[in-house]
């Protein structure tokens, strides 16, 4: 009994530290889910003078990807997400996230589409990233999935990869898409 | 000696000095009209938690996300928001993630409650174990090691 209570108290803190070291720091848990979709009405990429908004995608399963040319793994994710547009055919709106008409990267955005490709539905730039932060943005890319009702249901933060994908981002969308609008 | 004695104490200072000078992070200069706007501003940008940089505060941090985060605050606090319109637009986004004084509920009862009844509790089996040693029956002899005792003394003394 003496060298039980001690035993049981360095076990507790044994299992809580292990406990820990599995968490990942930087995921941190998103308010949105479940939540009605932040608005945003910005100016498209290709067409400055029209507008894409939130709005514009009621009644039907969307995709929000953020990202930016001065992104790395943005880049990397692309040929990822490009695959999963193809597939599933998600409407997907790329939020170009303080980049295109900054003062540091002017046009870079355009490039980058023009040699990597455009899977994009539509690009919204979000130059001064007033629409990121109401996304409750943390780093790009960020990539989330709104039902039919215009809901949240799932964000992806970091750049999404294949397993990803097909075990969770392509069942998610099949399901969502079979939900009533 | 004392002249060497100052010399030392003075590098020790610009050391020290040096040190802080390097954490320290260049902040926008904004303009309050009110000091309690302010005061309000310096309050919530000390409180609110970079989520990028996860161990510093929006003052403290550099990150462009910070910076962000700053401007934001300024805004809201120009515009005449309150603490409460501040932290509620932020943990809309962030969740109490973006808190360093997190709200006192059910989800984080432990984090408060925890800590005091930790020191109770340690402070509670401390005095036990103090009290358990004062009461500690004292170990009296008896009469046979008393009388061994004396023939030991007695046996040196006539050497």
């Amino acid at each position: 009994m003496k060298f039980f209570i001690p035993l049981a108290a360095f076990g507790a803190l044994v299992a809580l530290l292990l406990f820990g070291l599995g968490n990942d720091p930087k995921a941190i848990p998103t308010p949105f889910i479940g939540q009605p979709a932040p608005a945003f009405s910005l100016p498209r990429l290709y067409k400055p003078e029209q507008k894409i908004s939130t709005e514009d995608m009621k009644g039907q399963v969307w995709v929000l990807n953020l990202w930016a040319s001065w992104c790395v793994s943005c880049r990397a994710e692309h040929k990822v997400l490009s695959r999963l547009i193809a597939e599933t055919k998600i409407p997907t709106i790329g939020l170009n996230y303080k980049d295109y008409g900054t003062e540091d990267y002017g046009d870079e955005a355009l490039q980058w589409l023009a040699s990597l490709g455009n899977p994009f539905y539509a690009v919204a730039v979000d130059t001064n990233g007033s629409a990121g932060i109401d996304w409750g943005v943390v780093g790009v890319p960020e990539t989330f999935v709104i039902d039919k009702k215009g809901i949240v249901r799932y964000k992806f933060t970091g750049p999404v990869y294949d397993q990803a994908v097909d075990e969770i981002l392509i069942p998610l969308i099949e399901k969502l898409r079979k939900e009533e609008g | 000696m004392h002249t060497r004695l100052l010399k030392s104490f003075l590098v020790a200072l610009l050391f020290a000095l040096s040190i802080n000078a390097s954490f320290a992070v260049k902040i926008e200069f904004h303009d309050f009209k009110t000091k309690q706007q302010e005061q309000l501003y310096l309050q919530l940008v000390a409180e609110l938690r970079c989520v990028k940089c996860q161990n510093q505060n929006l003052a403290e941090s550099n990150a462009e996300l910070a910076k962000d985060m700053r401007d934001k605050t300024y805004e809201m606090v120009i515009k005449g928001a309150t603490r409460a319109d501040v932290v509620g637009y932020m943990t809309a986004r962030y969740g109490d993630f973006v808190l360093y004084k997190p709200p006192f509920k059910a989800k984080t009862l432990l984090l408060w409650v925890g800590p005091p009844i930790f020191l109770f509790l340690s402070l509670f089996m401390l005095f036990k174990l103090i009290r358990g040693q004062k009461n500690q029956p004292k170990e009296s002899l008896s009469e046979a090691d008393r009388n061994s005792v004396r023939e030991l003394l007695a046996s040196n003394a006539k050497k």
